[in-house]
């Protein structure tokens, strides 16, 4: 079954993270990589731009619109994302727990209802 | 106070007051009616999470508590200055700051922190002050630097930044700069000076080059968490999305503007590799999403002049035309001989040499070119582009006479060298 990552923190305290701290969480997150891909499990991993840059687009007033930010102002934002593919749910909250953002922030795992095969590379 | 025991390391109990210390610097001033008040008792807060975090952990919300925290001590010591009815006194005193909204609630403080946050934005950077006081102000207040810390990013004595920051708090109190966000009138004029505040922080920083100023290379990351924060208060404004922009995509470089040496290296010679990808992504992000909203400003454009420079592999594939295009619409904004010199210089290297030559050649007449060594330097490059090698050098002399940072001089020693063996 495939599973999703999602990685919630507050981006202002990944803003506030000095260059070592920085490093640190980079590594724990090089670790993930190095088992997820070492057991097969890897299928894709990704880092979002912070909400700043994000454009919504949402139906208001029966006209599609666009909006600078994210869809909602929230304490935490979705930061980034892994795709794993376990056996279970267990499997995948183990690996959720080797992310840094887990002590001030939180995971979200959701199995996968359906993800189109990943195009060539353009 | 670190004990085997801590539960806080002291490198997350920092993180943690860098992002809780404006906040909640900028409500107490709106309970204490005040900029020094709220600042003593911000003191006295900060000095107790430090005693008591590292034991007892982070609190959930650690610009609650400091702002708890440092309105307690602020009654206690009124209280023990003064009698009881001194004490209802200042208790009045205490809700005249503002509404008289006492409530220390999560949602209540978030309701306000938007505005507190901009009315210490924009007294910082009042225009009644001089640039070097709204930024010794900006820096200390909402950045949170010490003195110490500024001074040293300045190259002052601690005393003499001392001595700035209270002329600067004075001035804010003779001038009777009232504590609130401009009207919609002034909004624009006043947000512009806000920006550039920040900007020039940032050039600050970028400025620095060998290792004894490398900490003002901190001054370029603290611009970049004030353009944050701007951006997350203005978000709507594409001026301040141009700037985070900006800041992001010249940052993006930092790594491969200067050799092993400590030496200069020039945009087109500069290692691709060492750029930072990730900055660059979201400033691109950034510069889209703000040119979208068919609002250009002088900080949008040279964003997008940036992001121009930080798109292609090489340099050789660089959008020179679309440059001096950008480079002729920022005239428009921002007019002047430096903007002017880099029209040229896109031009000249979009395929007319000629037209930037004497672009270059009509602006040597300004005093202020003459004494600026990237214009001698520029036009000694396009004049040896030309193929006017003892024109080139003798330009590349004058630029040398003007340099005053020695990477910048071993830059143009080097490119003297170059033409010498031709």
């Amino acid at each position: 079954m495939l599973y999703t990552l999602l990685i919630y923190q507050a981006e202002e305290e990944v803003e506030a993270l000095s260059a070592a701290e920085e490093e640190a969480a980079l590594a724990e997150h090089r670790k993930l990589h190095e088992v997820t891909r070492g057991n097969g499990t890897f299928v894709a991993a990704s880092r979002l731009v912070p909400t700043g840059a994000a454009t919504t687009v949402r139906r208001k007033d029966g006209e599609v619109r666009l909006i600078d930010g994210p869809f909602a102002e929230t304490k935490e934002q979705l930061l980034g994302l892994y795709i794993l593919d376990c056996a279970s749910l267990e499997e995948a909250t183990g690996y959720a727990k080797m992310l840094p953002s887990v002590p001030t922030g939180c995971i979200e795992v959701r199995p996968i209802m359906y993800m189109s095969d990943p195009p060539e590379k353009r | 106070m670190a004990s085997a025991e801590a539960i806080a390391s002291a490198q997350e109990i920092a993180s943690a007051l860098k992002i809780a210390r404006p906040k909640a610097l900028a409500t107490l001033i709106r309970l204490l009616g005040g900029l020094d008040p709220a600042e003593d008792a911000l003191q006295e807060a900060l000095a107790r999470a430090l005693e008591v975090w590292p034991q007892r952990g982070l609190p959930d919300n650690p610009s609650a508590w400091l702002i708890q925290t440092g309105r307690n001590k602020a009654i206690d010591q009124i209280r023990r200055r003064s009698l009881e009815s001194a004490y209802c006194r200042a208790e009045r005193q205490l809700a005249s700051g503002g509404p008289p909204d006492l409530d220390l609630s999560a949602d209540a403080l978030r309701l306000h922190l938007r505005d507190d946050l901009l009315r210490l934005v924009f007294t910082c950077c009042h225009p009644s002050l001089s640039e070097d006081l709204q930024i010794a102000l900006t820096l200390k207040t909402i950045a949170g630097l010490s003195v110490e810390e500024i001074a040293r990013a300045f190259l002052l004595q601690p005393r003499a930044m001392e001595q700035r920051l209270v002329r600067a708090k004075r001035r804010l109190a003779e001038e009777r700069v009232p504590y609130e966000v401009p009207d919609a009138r002034a909004l624009p004029g006043r947000l512009g000076t806000v920006l550039s505040v920040v900007y020039l922080i940032f050039n600050e920083g970028y400025k620095a080059h060998r290792a004894p100023e490398l900490v003002r290379r901190d001054l370029c990351l603290e611009a970049l968490r004030l353009a944050r924060l701007l951006k997350r208060l203005y978000g709507g404004e594409p001026e301040v999305g141009g700037l985070l922009a900006l800041i992001l995509l010249q940052h993006s470089r930092r790594d491969a503007r200067l050799d092993g040496a400590g030496d200069i290296v020039a945009l087109d010679e500069q290692d691709r590799g060492l750029w930072d990808r990730q900055m660059i992504v979201e400033g691109q992000a950034l510069v889209e999403q703000a040119l979208r909203r068919k609002q250009p400003g002088p900080y949008q454009i040279q964003a997008a002049i940036a992001a121009l420079h930080a798109g292609p592999e090489t340099a050789a594939a660089t959008d020179w035309a679309q440059i001096a295009e950008l480079y002729g619409i920022l005239e428009r904004y921002q007019g002047g001989p430096v903007v002017r010199l880099n029209r040229a210089v896109a031009i000249a290297k979009a395929g007319d040499l000629a037209v930037g030559l004497a672009m270059l050649d009509d602006l040597s007449g300004q005093p202020e070119m003459q004494r600026y060594h990237h214009f001698h330097a520029a036009r000694a490059a396009l004049l040896a582009e030309a193929g006017d090698a003892p024109a080139a050098l003798e330009r590349y002399e004058a630029a040398l006479g003007l340099a005053a940072n020695p990477a910048e001089q071993a830059y143009l020693r080097r490119r003297i060298g170059a033409l010498r063996k031709i």
